[in-house]
């Protein structure tokens, strides 16, 4: 491991400060860093460790029902909180499908939207990985790509986000609010994430020093809570990364779906936002063939990275299902196995 | 969980008998409060930290090494590469003794694999090592890698596993496929898969002269220090080993390897203590692995559904240097009747690490294959799977036809079926689901597995207070060795376990051979078993002969010994305590030495196997191919059972990892540099707890009077056997899809 500065600010200015100097990084939980650091995948000079900041380990509420929550928020602290449960139950179980409870009670949910991708080729460094070292090359696209992008990706980069909260908060129009040098500004969360085009090292919007503070997610987004699931395949039945996942909900007006919302995660370099598939959904009935054409539209620039073609089929069928699970009605209680399909509600259908 | 005696009384008289209970782990104290010392808890002053600098190419050499710049970073103290590693005493290039591996340290420029050691690295700090290899920054005179069948050089073998044949028949299988009315033949793939001991291999090495302590998680302790010190110059009684916690070794922790021995010299030739650890990702290389098969199974039936021949080939991944064989072909020669059986084993040389023995080596991979393979045959047959295997149960070894020394896997088949509710399974596959629409299939395989002992001594003392301390350089890698071993120890001398001070763990005790072969129990509680037997009858002669005692002229009648006393074997209520004969004696002490001994003639009589059914519930996602194994239930006999909660821990230890042979387990080689891309235990997937949710181990009686004086077969092993069939089994039962080739993937489950 490299010698690297430590600097522990006591207010986010100094933070930003710090932070803006060339080779820092920002250090929250260190899940994600840390193994980085220790593979040498990144070489942080100095890290700038943003635990003692105050204040942004809260979740405050709008009046009108919006959930402010703070960037070092834990993700336990976060699933667990019975009003975000109720208004944003799909983040809450995206959350609790992710990692394991010992890194979920250490995990922020800042650190979560800033994790970087699985891909082993990143975090191989003697693989060519554009990601890491610009015009390196893509080791990944001709290499082991079993579970590699389908959509957005591009020649110079293969790779996914792996996050799970993402998914369901890039579906619920989540805000990001951020404080830099220059001031503070807000992006919405779908803006976060770059997709790699030849530039994949630019992982994201923020510039130097720019911190997240937190994020929002408006009331509007409340609007699905009683029809809204995540759903994640994985290849073992938990602590696995997203093979496919979707978060989806519905807000409906008898059996005609008013407002849809459906996000992707596993398959690209972001979270991704289905949103041709929710221009098929709204104003639809809610029935499986209105999920099926959705997931048709969800699917129709996928294309596979390399041994990758069956993400695309089983993203439309895990679609349809993640719909007919949300029309089935949130749980009342958080299923055993959060995300899972091994958990499926009882009556909720399984088309063979 | 119950927790019943499963074992009837043993055959011998066995009075104040405290084996067979289900007692915990003497050592779970200092576990569960982190007291327990593991290899790499030690921190002598002076200490260095040594980290290996690794390849990341697969064939070639290393042309540079930036030494210097290593060197400049601080705290780095000592950089070794083969320009200026010290000498060794013997060729790491030629195998040593009985268990000798080909070794990597630093003896010249070449890369035979990725994640070979190429520099050592000595610091002050771990970082500074870490950092210091880090520098190192490696150039190298690449060869293209051979990482698969088109690439890899095939061979004939001279030997499969440890010393077998790689060819072995029984009877004509070409004549048997001649006759049959059907053949069934099928082509299994299994991965490369890695020990993953949630301890890494560690040392830390400290030399007083030519004297020298290791502090190694090591499976033999014994044999070890003559390895070590053969390699260092030095007579094995000048080293000793400290290997009290083992965090598992699965047989990853009996072979020397190159790494460790790297640690060693630095600390002899930098005169200071030095810590080694491997890095999770650096298991995947120099530490053995359990190598890729292909194989083939060729099963000729009757009319009956009965085999007519079996022939199983198997293709071997190795390394370019050495031979280690995953012997899989071999798993067919013990299980079922049949009047021709065959198994050949090619090999296959790739640029890889060498693979070495790892749980149920042969077995695992071997049985998989003929489970799922047997699997198919019933289903051409038209038979229950459960059925089927009954059809062609072995009532005597099959090849040889010696009987068996004892084989309840009737017992075991109807126990387990009983358990798991087998009957009324539908006999087409996709005939069920639950509730929630998913496919549900069942699936069965038989376990086996054979009956190793290992040459073993022990040393018991009886004490002038009656208590004894018995000893034996053991090895607890988690299966519980520290309890069992002193159960048996306690019983042969008559005394509550609470009475006997066990030592273990350090190579300077008698030798308890290899913890392996899951032949531990059976081998060093032998030696126990008559090391405390002597003690008792060395005890009885001074009674005997005292006029003074109550057992005076017992001599010949004999006694038994019981909670600190002899009694008179014809009248019980004439007895004296242990102390009272020392003391009356004058003694302060009795020692007594044993050996593991077995009855070499009944040794050559029997067949001698551990043997089980486990029984398997699946469910599976009909549109996502997402396979959960729901339910388990084996069902085992292996002898008498010194302590059935132990032995169901291993059971379950053994079906779990079954369960991760199935659908989770596979090193992920890049195809283009052999470079191990899951190399960790994130995406390097083993089952947890949710993929488990229900598990159950039956305890089957079973009476042995030839496989050794204690009745002890071994369990450590036979859990994965039958476990990994009966999940494939049960995934084509929920799906009807066969999969041959494991993991079992979604994809390969998600239809059209």
């Amino acid at each position: 491991m490299n010698r690297f500065d430590y600097i522990r600010p006591a207010t986010a200015a100094e933070a930003i400060a710090a932070a803006a100097q060339p080779g820092s990084a920002y250090l929250a939980a260190g899940t994600n860093l840390v193994d980085l650091m220790k593979t040498g995948a990144a070489r942080p000079e100095r890290l700038v460790d943003i635990t003692r900041l105050p204040g942004l380990d809260r979740i405050d509420w709008s009046p009108g029902g919006g959930a402010r929550i703070g960037a070092l928020v834990r993700n336990s602290d976060l699933a667990y909180d019975p009003a975000v449960r109720r208004a944003f139950p799909a983040v809450a179980e995206a959350l609790l499908s992710g990692a394991s409870p010992q890194l979920r009670n250490a995990a922020t949910l800042g650190g979560n939207l800033l994790q970087r991708t699985r891909c082993a080729y990143f975090f191989d460094t003697a693989s060519a990985c554009n990601r890491r070292a610009p015009g390196a090359g893509c080791d990944a696209r001709e290499g082991e790509n079993r579970l590699h992008a389908i959509l957005g990706w591009s020649e110079a980069c293969i790779a996914t986000h792996p996050s799970d909260v993402c998914v369901s908060l890039v579906a619920l129009d989540a805000v990001v609010e951020i404080e830099g040098p220059d001031g503070a500004r807000e992006i919405p969360l779908e803006a976060l994430h770059r997709l790699p085009g030849d530039a994949p090292d630019q992982e994201t919007a923020l510039a130097a020093g720019e911190l997240i503070v937190a994020v929002r997610l408006p009331p509007q987004a409340a609007a699905v809570a009683s029809h809204a699931r995540y759903l994640k395949i994985r290849e073992r039945t938990s602590y696995a990364f997203a093979v496919v996942s979707a978060a989806a909900g519905l807000d409906l007006d008898g059996t005609t779906i008013r407002q849809a919302r459906l996000a992707l995660g596993g398959v690209a370099a972001k979270p991704w936002r289905a949103r041709a598939a929710e221009s098929v959904l709204e104003g639809a009935p809610a029935d499986a063939a209105t999920f099926a054409r959705a997931a048709e539209a969800a699917l129709a620039e996928a294309r596979p990275s390399g041994d990758n073609a069956f993400k695309i089929e089983l993203a439309r069928r895990l679609i349809v299902r993640a719909l007919s699970d949300a029309l089935a009605g949130t749980p009342g209680q958080p299923p055993a196995l959060p995300a899972s399909p091994f958990a499926a509600p009882a009556g909720a259908r399984h088309v063979a | 969980m119950s927790l019943e005696t499963a074992s009837p009384l043993a055959p011998y008289p066995r009075h104040g008998s405290n084996a067979g209970q289900p007692i915990t782990r003497r050592d779970g104290e200092l576990k569960v409060t982190g007291q327990a010392t593991y290899a790499a808890d030690n921190h002598p002053e002076g200490l260095l930290y040594a980290v290996c600098a690794v390849s990341s190419i697969a064939r070639g050499r290393v042309t540079h090494l930036d030494v210097a710049a290593a060197m400049a970073h601080p705290g780095v103290v000592e950089v070794l590469t083969p320009a200026n590693r010290p000498p060794l005493a013997l060729d790491p290039n030629v195998k040593h003794g009985p268990f000798g591996f080909r070794l990597e340290v630093l003896q010249d420029d070449t890369v035979r694999y990725a994640n070979q050691p190429i520099a050592l690295v000595a610091a002050e700090s771990l970082e500074a090592a870490v950092e210091g290899a880090a520098l190192l920054n490696p150039r190298y005179e690449a060869q293209p890698a051979r990482t698969g069948l088109e690439d890899g050089q095939r061979y004939a073998p001279a030997g499969v596993g440890v010393g077998a044949p790689p060819r072995t028949a029984h009877g004509d299988v070409e004549a048997g496929f001649a006759a049959a009315a059907r053949i069934v033949e099928a082509d299994f793939e299994t991965p490369a898969q890695f020990h993953n001991a949630m301890e890494p291999h560690a040392v830390v090495a400290q030399w007083d002269g030519d004297r020298l302590t290791l502090d190694m998680p090591n499976q033999a302790l014994v044999m070890s220090r003559e390895a070590y010190g053969a390699f260092f110059g030095v007579p094995g009684a000048n080293v000793l080993i400290r290997s009290p916690f083992l965090g598992g070794g699965f047989g990853s922790k009996a072979i020397l390897n190159g790494p460790q021995l790297l640690g060693i010299l630095a600390a002899r030739h930098l005169k200071r203590p030095v810590k080694l650890v491997l890095s999770r990702a650096q298991m995947y290389g120099p530490v053995g692995h359990r190598g890729r098969t292909w194989q083939t199974l060729r099963l000729g039936l009757d009319g009956q559904g009965r085999l007519t021949a079996l022939r199983h080939r198997s293709l071997a991944a190795t390394s370019s240097f050495d031979d280690f064989l995953e012997p899989a072909a071999n798993a067919s020669l013990h299980a079922y009747a049949s009047p021709a059986i065959l198994s050949e084993t090619e090999g296959l040389r790739l640029d890889i690490g060498t693979p070495g023995p790892m749980r149920a080596p042969g077995e695992a991979s071997g049985s998989a294959a003929l489970e799922a393979a047997m699997d198919e045959a019933a289903e051409a047959c038209g038979m229950d799977p459960l059925d089927f295997r009954l059809a062609n149960y072995a009532e005597t070894e099959p090849g040889t036809g010696r009987p068996y020394s004892s084989k309840a896997l009737r017992e075991c088949y109807a126990e387990g079926a009983r358990a798991f509710g087998w009957a009324g399974r539908p006999l087409r596959p996709r005939q069920m689901r639950d509730a929630d629409g998913l496919l549900v299939g069942w699936g069965v395989g038989s376990a086996l597995f054979p009956c190793p002992h290992f040459p073993a001594e022990a040393r018991a003392t009886l004490r002038a207070d009656g208590t004894a301390l018995v000893e034996t350089a053991g090895v607890d890698m988690g299966q519980g060795a520290w309890t069992v071993l002193a159960q048996i120890a306690a019983e042969a001398l008559g005394l509550d376990p609470a009475r006997v001070e066990f030592r273990s763990g350090v190579s300077d005790l008698p030798d308890a051979g290899v913890a392996g072969g899951s032949g531990h129990t059976a081998s060093a509680g032998l030696a126990l078993h008559n090391a405390g037997q002597n003690v008792i009858a060395r005890l009885t002669e001074l009674a005997a002969a005292d006029p003074a005692s109550p057992l005076f002229g017992a001599g010949n009648v004999g006694v038994t010994a019981r909670d600190g006393r002899l009694h008179r074997r014809d009248d019980d209520s004439r007895s004296e305590s242990y102390a009272e004969i020392l003391a009356r004696a004058g003694q302060p002490l009795i020692t007594a030495s044993g050996r593991m001994a077995r009855d070499e003639e009944a040794v050559q009589s029997w067949a001698m196997y551990s043997h089980g059914a486990v029984f398997a519930e699946v469910k599976v996602d009909p549109d996502f191919g997402m396979v959960r194994a729901t339910r388990l239930v084996g069902a085992f006999a292996a002898g008498r059972i010194v302590n059935p909660r132990l032995v169901r821990s291993q059971y379950y230890g053994g079906m779990i990892w079954g369960a991760g042979f199935a659908l989770h387990e596979a090193a992920l080689a890049d195809r283009r540099t052999g470079r191990i891309m899951n190399a960790d235990l994130a995406e390097y997937r083993v089952p947890v707890n949710a993929d488990v949710p229900s598990l159950e181990a039956i305890l089957v009686p079973e009476e042995d009077r030839y496989v050794n004086p204690l009745g002890v077969k071994g369990v450590g092993e036979i859990g994965i056997t039958g476990t990994v069939g009966a999940i494939a089994n049960a995934v084509w039962h929920a799906t009807g899809v066969r999969v041959r080739r494991f993991p079992i993937h979604i994809e390969d489950l998600m239809g059209g």
